[in-house]
């Protein structure tokens, strides 16, 4: 048995595994002497965990539109991270002037629907625009030709806000329902935190019944197993596409808003970094498959606050939170490693290898 | 037919040629001078500062009639390119300024990690180069051929640490700075260097990288260390965030910054967290010289703003190269670099600098400015 194991191996594969070892060996010992310098309290773990989880639901929100994209086109939509800035940078100026008319201050509530509105419509109508005019008419070209189309159109969405609003930074007016922080016994939590966790599960869960349980849902989940087969059934095939780029758009958009309310600053670049972090989210979670992309998404948030911290600071790395990308990278390559397919993308193997 | 057609033209052209071949040589009938700005990226509002400055000077001469060099006036030519803030841009941009354009001279860049290639280019290419708000030491070291109009980053640490610790008897400092960009390393180093030769102790020095939003585990790691105060050595798009995230975790330590804080963005960015911050820059429009005033009031005319330090420097930039190309009396780019390097005195809006032979630093003095009530105020100065 156990030579049959080792003669199967290739020297690529034994390569790859001593690698993940060595990187899982190098973790538990971080973690392990970090946590007995003791020079963090159960407060800052706790601090860290609820703004990776914070940071986590928006990369999950955004990789959302990734992955179904390819789920149902089998192509990276690189445009997603432009139509994840376009919202938020357009529900700015709206933000800014009911921040001057004093709306903003008197009614919170119902001026942060109107900027998420705005948000997600601008980012939905992107989203669509790019669908009918950049990719609809190459659906049947050769793979690489819609990906190349993917990144031009992601360029000239770029310019073209900036063209509109500017190369400068826009700041996102202060909403005082949610400054401060709630105190839970020696606990303390940002409000904006909060907000930003509870309102991106909610809408999680939300797409999550739609995608499981309505009929358009099921539509989707035809389309992106097997397009032909869909059609003969009577499927709107192209209908659905729209509608992934829909649903996709909308959640870029509330992300965006979300990622706004956090940071405060917009900018038209500012869809690059989420983005790339976004699709990696995607395909640690499995590309293609919906609650792979949540996981993933609060998976990297995680890691990424966690990381630097518990890993790296009992090994002596002085400022360790400048690595903080380069582990998010790692922990995607060791997920690649031990499960080619993702977290979650065993399911997605059998059906579409 | 068409042989014949061609033997003509080819007739015409040695004609000409030999035409332009003797009467007067004509020399260039104007002067071009390059601005390699970062008009989009990281810090648009310094690129358009840059740009706004620029055209204004040359404006101001054109107006009157030209530069005079050599008893003939010239007319300048501006040529404006972008270096997105990227530092492989910004070499590509003094490359085609000098190689396309054919420039006299490069005003620009401007951030320290654009101007430090741009520089190697300038140099190789024996084109004088100034850059206005470059303050790393790297971008002049060793070379002939370039300038700034700005001091350097080793009297600015030292001007900070000393402030820190005299005005607000600061005995235990933090840094957090920007480890990618060379600006913020290489004054996050001298202060660190002057603030511990003076008898304190930098109790927390953390790092980040370019475009990062969130630096919460790094300022729970400066609050753990329990510092007197935070240096902030950032360009000021990322300076809000940082203020207001150790505002959010209960930092209430008084903050000091240094000259890429000296944008109004710093304000509109950070709203009321801001208040009370100090920083140390090249010049405060509130108690301006007589020339920084007729400089401030046109500017405002035409713009519509108050300008920052970014345009000060640019409009002195200028006027040092305006000055050492009268001075030099041709155009050529050895002489007008030969004329650079000895201006004796040079009364600028940022106040009284000189130039010595070996050396592409200005002597100059600072100034520490205050943020109150939403506006830039003067607190001091530090002569050099």
């Amino acid at each position: 048995m156990l030579r049959r194991v080792l003669e199967s191996l290739s020297l690529t594969d034994s390569f790859m595994w001593l690698t993940g070892g060595a990187i899982v060996a190098v973790i538990v010992v971080g973690s392990a002497a970090t946590l007995s310098m003791g020079r963090y309290s159960g407060r800052h773990w706790f601090d860290f965990i609820i703004f990776g989880l914070a940071q986590g639901s928006i990369y999950a929100l955004i990789a959302l539109g990734y992955t179904m994209v390819y789920g149902i086109l089998r192509m990276i939509n690189f445009a997603h991270s432009e139509i994840f800035m376009s919202g938020p940078y357009t529900a700015c100026y709206v933000a800014m002037a009911l921040s001057r008319s004093g709306f903003l201050e008197s009614q919170p509530i119902l001026s942060l629907a109107v900027i998420f509105i705005v948000a997600m419509a601008v980012s939905t109508v992107i989203a669509v625009l790019l669908e009918r005019i950049a990719y609809r008419p190459l659906r049947t070209a050769p793979r690489l030709v819609p990906l190349i189309t993917a990144i031009g159109a992601s360029f000239f969405l770029q310019y073209t806000f900036r063209g509109l609003y500017g190369s400068g930074f826009q700041a996102y007016p202060d909403i005082r329902m949610l400054q401060g922080a709630w105190l839970l016994g020696p606990l303390r939590i940002l409000k904006i935190q909060v907000v930003v966790i509870l309102a991106a599960a909610l809408m999680m869960a939300g797409l999550y019944l739609f995608i499981q349980r309505t009929r358009i849902g099921k539509a989707i989940r035809a389309v992106s197993e097997d397009k032909e087969i869909a059609a003969l059934m009577g499927i709107d095939v192209d209908g659905m596409i729209v509608r992934t780029f829909v649903i996709g758009g909308m959640s870029a958009g509330a992300a965006g808003v979300l990622y706004a309310l956090m940071y405060r600053q917009v900018h038209f670049f500012m869809g690059f970094i989420p983005g790339i972090k976004a699709f990696t989210a995607a395909v640690l979670g499995g590309i293609g498959n919906i609650p792979g992309a949540m996981l993933g998404g609060v998976f990297l948030g995680l890691f990424e606050s966690l990381g630097p911290n518990l890993f790296l600071d009992g090994l002596g790395v002085p400022s360790p939170n400048q690595l903080k990308d380069a582990i998010a990278f790692i922990m995607l390559v060791m997920v690649l490693i031990f499960r080619p397919t993702g977290i979650l993308g065993e399911r997605l193997a059998e059906k579409k290898a | 037919m068409l042989k014949k057609i061609l033997t003509i033209l080819l007739a015409l052209t040695m004609a000409g040629m030999a035409l332009a071949g003797c009467g007067p040589t004509p020399g260039p009938v104007e002067i071009k001078i390059g601005v390699n700005a970062e008009l989009t990226g990281g810090i648009p509002v310094v690129g358009a500062s840059c740009k706004n400055a620029a055209t204004m000077a040359v404006a101001e001469v054109n107006d009157a009639g030209g530069l005079e060099v050599g008893g003939t006036k010239y007319k300048v030519t501006l040529f404006v390119q972008d270096n997105e803030d990227k530092a492989e841009s910004s070499a590509a941009v003094a490359q085609k300024l000098i190689t396309q354009n054919n420039v006299l001279a490069i005003v620009g860049a401007n951030a320290s990690r654009n101007a430090i290639p741009a520089a190697a280019i300038a140099e190789d290419a024996k084109v004088p180069m100034i850059s206005p708000w470059s303050t790393n030491p790297k971008t002049t070291e060793g070379k002939k051929y370039v300038f700034r109009a700005a001091f350097i980053d080793p009297f600015q640490g030292r001007v900070v640490a000393k402030f820190a610790m005299d005005q607000l008897k600061a005995k235990k400092a933090a840094v957090l700075y920007d480890v990618a960009s060379e600006y913020n390393k290489g004054i996050a180093e001298f202060f660190k260097k002057t603030f511990e030769e003076a008898g304190g102790q930098v109790v927390s020095f953390e790092t980040y990288t370019t475009g990062d939003k969130d630096f919460s585990s790094q300022l729970t790691k400066i609050k753990n260390a329990g510092p007197d105060v935070l240096f902030l050595p950032n360009y000021y798009s990322e300076v809000p965030l940082q203020v207001q995230q150790a505002h959010k975790l209960g930092l209430t330590i008084p903050v000091v910054g240094s000259d890429s804080w000296g944008s109004e963005e710093l304000i509109k960015l950070g709203g009321k967290d801001m208040e009370g911050l100090f920083f140390s820059t090249h010049y405060a429009p509130d108690i301006a010289a007589p020339v920084a005033k007729k400089f401030i009031d046109s500017y405002k005319a035409k713009y519509g703003s108050t300008p920052d330090d970014v345009a000060a420097l640019t409009y002195d930039s200028f006027g040092l190269l305006f000055q050492a190309i009268k001075s030099a009396g041709k155009l050529d780019r050895q002489a007008v670099r030969d004329a650079l390097a000895k201006i004796p005195s040079y009364e600028g809006v940022t106040g009284k600098m000189q130039f010595k032979e070996g050396s592409g630093d200005p002597i100059k003095s600072a100034v520490i400015l205050q943020i109150k009530e939403g506006k830039f105020t003067y607190f001091s100065t530090a002569a050099p």
